[in-house]
């Protein structure tokens, strides 16, 4: 039986849809969660879409932690449950403290829309196990306003300390992009972090698409080892066994 | 002047009526005047922009029967069939006025009123296609214009989730003073989900929902799309519509919902002329008639004008016809999504529209004189003494010296083109744009026509924009023709068949005799390509007025077409494949440097002229490129236009990184061998096996075919041969008379840096 894996819907979503059929490619039961609804109707993993929510209205994300579906994600991420935020969800889940750091308009004040390469920067996790390797660059697109991942210097040491950063933004080579690369990293993201994970590993946030990217016709199917990563988790943990893969850094 | 020294003008003038109008008005009430209200609503609905009033005995003349059409003009949006029940809803509309006047939201809701005619219909809209022409692009304002334009497009689109596939960007100084800004939106459906603009069955409820009704926008459509500019008239801004993304995408989704649970009996989007257009077109089209409740209208300011509620163009708003039985299930899906929802009147069987306000009547008029019965203006074409004539098909071409270019370096003439504001990378525009939410996108903007698959089945729908205005400056039928015949033509390299067309005719003040002469050529230009092409046209927009102190715009028939490619694995693009391949030119090239992009920059001989068009040779040239493609002998396919074959060859190399030796004869003149825009040319690579089968399928479709290079190397190198080469490069001690030559390298450095520098945007990521 495929696993069931919940895509959250708030007012102004406009990814949930991509998001349903990419999951629904990786094998997985989609399942729709209305942003009013109280309980995540017994899935195994929960990712939130793209999209601006509520509008984002005064700011991304902001209004839409306040939701009473948050109040089930966050109470589902404390309990151990797997929550994967992608470009607007990972602005949500950011507002809402269930990973750490910030993202601030990017560094051009203008939005954009391209395609960019992003590598994780491990294996061990539920959202990257199934990726060939880290440092392997990935293409797929960024479209964004808000996406410059931001924290302070104490912060953004204490993250890569307990190693937190899950993605960061390479060129086509596999390098690490500076801060100031807007080829590779146009956001201008500190540290040319794409995406981070909480501390118990659980809950993970990244501002690219991998679900744009997730088949060949598409241009990449270089996201799909990322939905394919969070689709196996989700049935182990389905299964009562642990979804962290402990493999090679 | 001061407001009280004006000398006071009658109400319906100062409502744009005309006084000719006014009597028509009359006879339609029989013969009683019309009070404040209804002479407001008239006003509206009659206006050029509702009422079509110049236009209609024009357009009547286009053809509209086609292969699988479903809907066409006169609904929100053409919808043409695409097999497996399934069915593309596509329109394009313009926004100009607006958009000159507060030019992101001008350009917003210029975005958001095409969604609404696409999911009106019952279709999920999935691209957006801009196409955008401003004046001079290092003048302060124009850069202001497209700021705000671009960010409005984007602003609108990347939040409701459309993605923003292509379109144009044009400069040209007949828009300084009036931008276009024309949006095109496709959407797929189901095709028995089909909803039409309908208000049947006396005794059905209608229902408005979304936004509330405000003050914004009112006389959009009379005061704005339907006048020319006297100057930047500041008083004119109240006029322009405010538009709400967030507000927008609830509405898809809510209205969508209502069609797919068979909720609604028909269906509006509330545009120009807001409910006064929305009731009155849906009574008039099901041959029923209206009572509205004023004051059940959910308004977002107090004391509002009953005429101010009745005209309003507050965005983000729907009008259903709902059966009682079905109120209570239609409320709650609107509720749900957070929009306001309200009873606003009943379907009657007296086909009138009739306003109540209070328990006392204060308008009623038929609903057909609003709409279908509204006047219709015979007006009177004339061309302009100056006009130069297109070559008759056949003529005999008198060999000119046309080389404005001897001894110039042919080499830079291209690195000049590819840098032109014109003619390079739209990238920095369209990266403001998401162009890949709907994970659909296939081919997106910057290289050619927009590829979207259509999920769960082998089909992709492929979709353009093109408008000639330079070639339609100098001959409006041939500009539209033209722009037809390269709109199509983009769509069939990729392998796709076009399945229809819709088009926003841009043009001048109709009561100017030239005016009107331009969009009459204009459209005859249209009918007599889409026929050839064996074409529908299912359904579009004009815009007239178009004209500012500087001058009127040129004549833009703005070209939109979806195509349909029925394997997607078939799929051609334009960029070079593969080293080694061969490069083949399908179709001639033919004298005429009017109206190029060369022209442009280095100008031409006064005598010359436009390029001729033979729609028949057009019409062989798709089909065979089409066919080849389904055989599966082409490797890549690119349109020769703007920039001609030099700036279609350094695309292919730019767009693929790989470099190509070609040797093309020249008849008399290089610059129209190399950038020459004559129409019905394609640059294809193929695999030197199916060379053969290539030129044999050519030759059966009675088509030029030459073989003129090979890809290969880091380098695009065009040699020029022949009695016609100027012999410059020869006595610079070249083997060849002529030699194009450049590192593909530099050809991409200067594409993809003209855009930004013509804006001074050079300091943008």
């Amino acid at each position: 039986m495929p696993v069931r894996v919940g895509v959250v819907v708030f007012p102004g979503s406009n990814c949930d849809r991509d998001t349903v059929h990419a999951l629904d490619q990786a094998g997985a039961e989609p399942v729709v969660l209305w942003h009013e609804q109280a309980s995540l109707d017994g899935v195994a993993a929960v990712v939130l879409p793209g999209g601006f929510a509520f509008g984002d209205y005064l700011r991304a994300g902001v209004i839409a932690r306040f939701s009473p579906v948050m109040r089930a994600v966050t109470a589902f991420a404390q309990d151990g449950g797997l929550v994967l935020g992608i470009c607007n969800g990972f602005q949500v889940i950011a507002e809402a403290g269930l990973v750490p750091g910030a993202l601030l308009r990017n560094r051009s004040l203008r939005f954009l829309g391209r395609d960019v390469h992003i590598a994780a920067e491990r294996l061990d996790t539920p959202f990257t196990h199934a990726l060939a390797a880290a440092g392997q660059p990935l293409r797929m697109p960024i479209a964004h306003g808000e996406g410059c991942y931001f924290g302070d210097d104490a912060a953004l040491d204490e993250l890569e300390t307990a190693r937190g950063v899950l993605f960061r933004y390479v060129d086509a080579a596999g390098e690490r992009a500076a801060d100031d690369d807007r080829a590779a990293n146009p956001n201008g993201s500190l540290r040319a972090i794409a995406g981070v994970i909480s501390p118990r590993g659980n809950v993970a946030g990244l501002m690219p698409h991998p679900e744009r990217a997730a088949e060949a016709i598409l241009g990449s199917d270089d996201g799909a080892g990322i939905i394919r990563s969070l689709v196996d988790s989700a049935a182990k943990a389905a299964a009562g066994e642990s979804p962290i893969a402990v493999g090679a850094r | 002047m001061t407001l009280a020294e004006r000398p006071v003008e009658p109400l319906h003038r100062r409502l744009g009526v005309t006084d000719d109008e006014l009597v028509a008005i009359r006879e339609r009430l029989g013969g009683r005047e019309p009070n404040d209200l209804e002479l407001a609503m008239f006003s509206v609905m009659w206006s050029e922009h509702c009422s079509y009033k110049s236009s209609k005995p024009l357009l009547r003349t286009l053809p509209t029967a086609g292969e699988g059409v479903v809907a066409g003009p006169g609904e929100n949006a053409g919808v043409i069939s695409i097999g497996d029940g399934l069915a593309v809803a596509f329109k394009i509309e313009s926004h100009n006025h607006p958009s000159a006047v507060e030019p992101y939201q001008g350009a917003a809701t210029g975005v958001g009123g095409i969604l609404r005619d696409i999911f009106t219909m019952g279709a999920r809209p999935i691209a957006v296609l801009d196409a955008l022409r401003f004046g001079d692009p290092a003048d302060a304002r124009t850069r202001h214009l497209v700021d705000g334009v671009v960010r409005g497009v984007g602003g609108y689109g990347n939040c409701v989730g459309v993605p923003t596939v292509g379109g144009e960007l044009v400069f040209d100084p007949s828009y300084q003073g009036n931008p276009l800004v024309n949006v095109m939106a496709i959407g797929l459906m189901e095709e028995r989900r089909l909803t039409l603009a309908v208000a049947p069955g006396p005794g059905n409820l209608v229902v408005l929902f979304g936004s509330t009704t405000g003050r914004d926008g009112i006389g959009g459509a009379s005061v704005l799309a339907s006048a020319t500019f006297t100057d930047d008239d500041p008083s004119k801004r109240p006029s322009v519509q405010v538009g709400d993304p967030f507000a927008e995408k609830l509405l898809i989704e809510a209205s969508l919902e209502l069609i797919e649970r068979g909720l609604v009996e028909g269906l509006q989007d509330l545009g120009a002329g807001g409910i006064t257009c929305a009731t009155s077109e849906t009574a008039d089209r099901a041959g029923t008639g209206i009572l509205v409740d004023l004051d059940a209208i959910p308004r977002r300011e107090p004391d509002m004008e009953p005429f101010e509620v009745m005209i309003s163009e507050s965005q983000e708003r729907m009008c259903a016809t709902v059966r009682p039985d079905r109120w209570d299930a239609v409320r709650e899906v609107c509720e749900r999504w957070g929009l306001p929802v309200a009873v606003i009147g009943t379907v009657t069987a007296d086909g009138d529209i009739a306003i109540t306000s209070g328990g006392v009547e204060i308008a009623r008029m038929p609903a057909s004189a609003l709409t279908s019965d509204a006047i219709v203006h015979e007006r009177v074409g004339t061309a302009p003494t100056h006009r130069r004539a297109a070559p008759a098909p056949g003529a005999a071409e008198e060999p000119v010296d046309r080389l404005p270019e001897r001894g110039m370096d042919p080499g830079a003439v291209l690195l000049g083109l590819l840098g032109s504001a014109n003619l390079a990378s739209r990238r920095a525009v369209f990266e403001q744009y998401d162009s890949t939410v709907g994970a659909d996108t296939v081919a997106g903007p910057g290289h050619g026509a927009a590829v979207l698959r259509v999920k769960g089945t082998t089909k992709a729908l492929v979709a353009t924009t093109d408008g000639n205005q330079a070639v339609g400056m100098l001959d409006p039928y041939l500009g539209a023709a033209l722009s037809v015949a390269e709109a199509t033509r983009n769509v069939s390299i990729t392998g796709a068949r076009p399945l229809g067309i819709t088009n926003c005719l841009n043009y001048g003040d109709p009561t100017r005799p030239e005016a009107f002469w331009q969009l009459q050529e204009g459209v005859r230009g249209l009918g007599d390509a889409c026929r050839a092409l064996g074409l529908p046209v299912t359904g579009g927009n004009v815009s007239l007025f178009n004209e500012a102190p500087t001058g009127s715009i040129a004549p833009t028939p703005e070209i939109g077409v979806v195509g349909l490619l029925e394997d997607i694995a078939t799929l051609v693009g334009p960029a070079f494949a593969a080293d080694g391949d061969t490069i083949l030119l399908l179709g001639e090239t033919t004298q005429g440097l009017a109206g190029s992009a060369y022209a442009a920059l280095a100008g031409v001989a006064a005598e010359d002229g436009p390029p001729a068009l033979d729609l028949g040779r057009e019409a062989a040239l798709q089909a065979c490129i089409r066919e080849a493609i389904a055989r599966g002998l082409v490797a890549s396919a690119q349109d020769v236009s703007g920039g001609g074959l030099a700036v279609a060859l350094a695309e292919c190399s730019i767009w693929s990184g790989l470099g190509a030796t070609v040797r093309i004869g020249v008849a008399d003149s290089p610059a129209v061998e190399l950038f020459g825009e004559s129409p019905s040319r394609i640059v294809v690579s193929a695999s030197p096996r199916h060379v053969p089968a290539l030129q044999l399928l050519a030759r059966q479709h009675g088509l030029p075919v030459a073989t003129i290079g090979v890809v290969g190397g880091d380098r695009l190198v065009i040699e020029l041969a022949g009695a016609g080469a100027t012999g410059a490069a020869e006595s610079r001690g070249s083997r060849v008379a002529d030699a194009l030559e450049a590192a593909v390298a530099d050809l991409a450095h200067a594409w993809d840096h003209g855009l930004p520098r013509a804006l001074g945007w050079e300091g943008l990521a």
